[in-house]
């Protein structure tokens, strides 16, 4: 697995600041609209469904499938020691992600296996990953 | 029933395709913007438009003053990265027809691979502010999608689980590109054959992209000129018509790539703008002769097929193994070998190679081509037309 130190760093603001103050504390959060309560990803100004403007955040369970993924090769990603392994994930809660898979060997990776969030600090700031629920023990 | 056409492409223009052009970006604009001209017949007098794409560095008063233009009534540009490169006919047709302009060039011309590589690197997450873009980005880049091959390929993947489609599907179209390129002397990979072998040895780029699933990366200007119908018919070339252009933007469109659609297996932005060339041009892609399709990777010009109609959804790969791609094919697609094997003008080579296939010039001809439809890049805010033979 590529062990990552100095990743972009997410630019943010009063839309999706949450996200990132969330992954710190170790939770996975998203928006939920205080309209209609649909959940939503990634975080904006309004609801697609009912364009309210008013929304709230909402933890999430962390658990989903792997929607479709790839590996990025070259040009190697910054960040990264190895090649990026890039999940489309859909959570359980029915909302989309993009983020990584670690700890499991790129070419077993399963389209439809489940997954389950961790999270990776780097140097102020954390990122949510995937990984496979099995690979618990291996993992923080 | 076709409808009447709004604008003609009269000349088309473009340098050598490199990969290090030893000139700057605003020269290979003039070069192109000139020798379109010239085929044409016309002046730089007559132009009173400018269109290219948000992309292009060389900004209209720089083209304008080099051209010595005396006053232009219409500049505008499209987006979508290389999605909005036939959409700079659809605004050069609009506003010929609502009489905003009379003669427009469209030009694309840049320094890509000696400059500034698409496919390095970018992660523009703060540097400038939080900037929209910015925060867009910034749901990609931490993860490591920093390349378009990273951006679209969960989309290839899900196609592949979703169809069956395999890598050698892939390749298939870019051996077939590969062999109209090595009869074009202008296409870069003009002088080296490509196997199906040789794609399925090519390292990995983006999984499941290798190495010849991907465009170039080039130097190169190219343009077109477009103006009324009625001046067209006197002009040096037979008129090429513009017989419908259209944009699209798929649902849950982010950014770069659509990542957070329902179904990442199909091209919903090509359907989005097809749907549109067909209704405008009263033609179906039954009528075309030629495929001009966004190849910035091979997978992509597979799931165009489909998106516009040519088969059903998942059948490109059989249509491409029939050989239906090939000249005598269906739809011979890419016929100036792409930018998979010609050169990577951000679409704008593409548009050339419709022309010359409607005026029977191209290397590869399709006998008694009449009717083309070009595209631009899928997965990314779009656009296309339907071109006609007038002559």
């Amino acid at each position: 697995m590529a062990s990552t130190s100095g990743r972009p760093r997410p630019a943010t603001n009063p839309d999706t600041r949450f996200f990132w103050d969330a992954a710190v504390e170790g939770r996975l959060a998203v928006q939920r609209c205080s309209a209609c309560r649909a959940l939503r990803h990634p975080p904006g100004p309004a609801c697609p469904e009912c364009h309210s403007l008013d929304w709230e955040v909402s933890d999430v369970s962390g658990r989903g499938t792997l929607y479709s993924y790839t590996v990025l090769h070259h040009p190697p990603a910054p960040g990264f020691d190895g090649p990026a392994v890039i999940a489309v994930v859909d959570l359980d809660e029915g909302v989309r992600m993009v983020s990584n898979v670690v700890g499991a060997d790129p070419a077993t990776l399963t389209i439809g296996e489940p997954l389950e969030v961790c999270f990776e600090e780097q140097v102020g700031w954390t990122v949510p990953q995937f990984r496979r629920p099995a690979a618990r023990e291996g993992l923080r | 029933m076709s409808h009447s056409p709004s604008a003609a492409i009269v000349g088309a223009g473009s340098t050598e395709f490199s990969k290090a052009s030893g000139r700057s970006e605003l020269r290979l604009a003039l070069e192109a913007c000139t020798f379109a001209l010239a085929d044409a017949g016309l002046d730089p007098s007559d132009v009173d438009g400018l269109v290219t794409m948000t992309m292009d560095g060389n900004d209209e008063p720089a083209v304008a003053h080099y051209l010595g233009l005396d006053a232009l009534t219409f500049f505008a540009r499209t987006s979508g990265g290389g999605g909005g490169g036939p959409g700079t006919l659809a605004l050069a047709s609009m506003a010929i027809a609502t009489g905003r302009a009379r003669t427009v060039l469209c030009y694309r011309a840049m320094n890509e691979r000696s400059q500034g590589r698409f496919g390095q690197p970018s992660h523009y997450t703060g540097d400038r502010g939080a900037t929209t873009a910015a925060v867009t980005m910034s749901w990609a880049a931490p993860f490591g999608m920093v390349t378009p091959a990273a951006f679209f390929a969960p989309s290839f993947r899900r196609y592949m689980h979703e169809y069956g489609a395999t890598s050698e599907d892939f390749g298939r179209q870019a051996v077939v590109q590969r062999a109209y390129a090595n009869k074009n002397p202008q296409a870069f990979f003009h002088d080296r054959p490509l196997t199906l072998d040789d794609h399925q040895a090519s390292r990995m780029i983006a999984d499941p992209l290798r190495l010849f699933d991907c465009c170039q990366e080039s130097d190169g200007g190219v343009a077109l000129v477009l103006t009324a119908p009625d001046r067209a018919k006197d002009l040096r070339q037979p008129p090429v018509a513009v017989l419908g252009a259209a944009m699209g933007i798929g649902p849950r469109q982010y950014g770069v790539a659509p990542l957070y659609r329902d179904d990442l297996a199909v091209a919903a932005e090509t359907e989005v703008m097809g749907d549109q060339l067909w209704a405008q041009s009263g033609l179906g892609p039954g009528d075309m002769d030629v495929a001009i399709l966004y190849d910035h990777f091979s997978p992509a010009v597979l799931m165009q097929l489909e998106a516009l109609g040519f088969c059903g959804r998942g059948e490109a790969p059989g249509l491409v193994r029939d050989g239906d791609t090939e000249l005598g094919g269906v739809i011979p697609t890419n016929t100036n070998g792409g930018q998979l094997s010609e050169g990577y003008i951000h679409g704008f080579n593409g548009l050339v190679e419709a022309v010359r296939q409607l005026r029977g010039t191209a290397v590869n001809q399709v006998a008694g081509a009449a009717h083309a439809v070009v595209t631009g890049g899928s997965h990314a805010p779009t656009s296309g037309v339907v071109l006609g033979r007038t002559a």
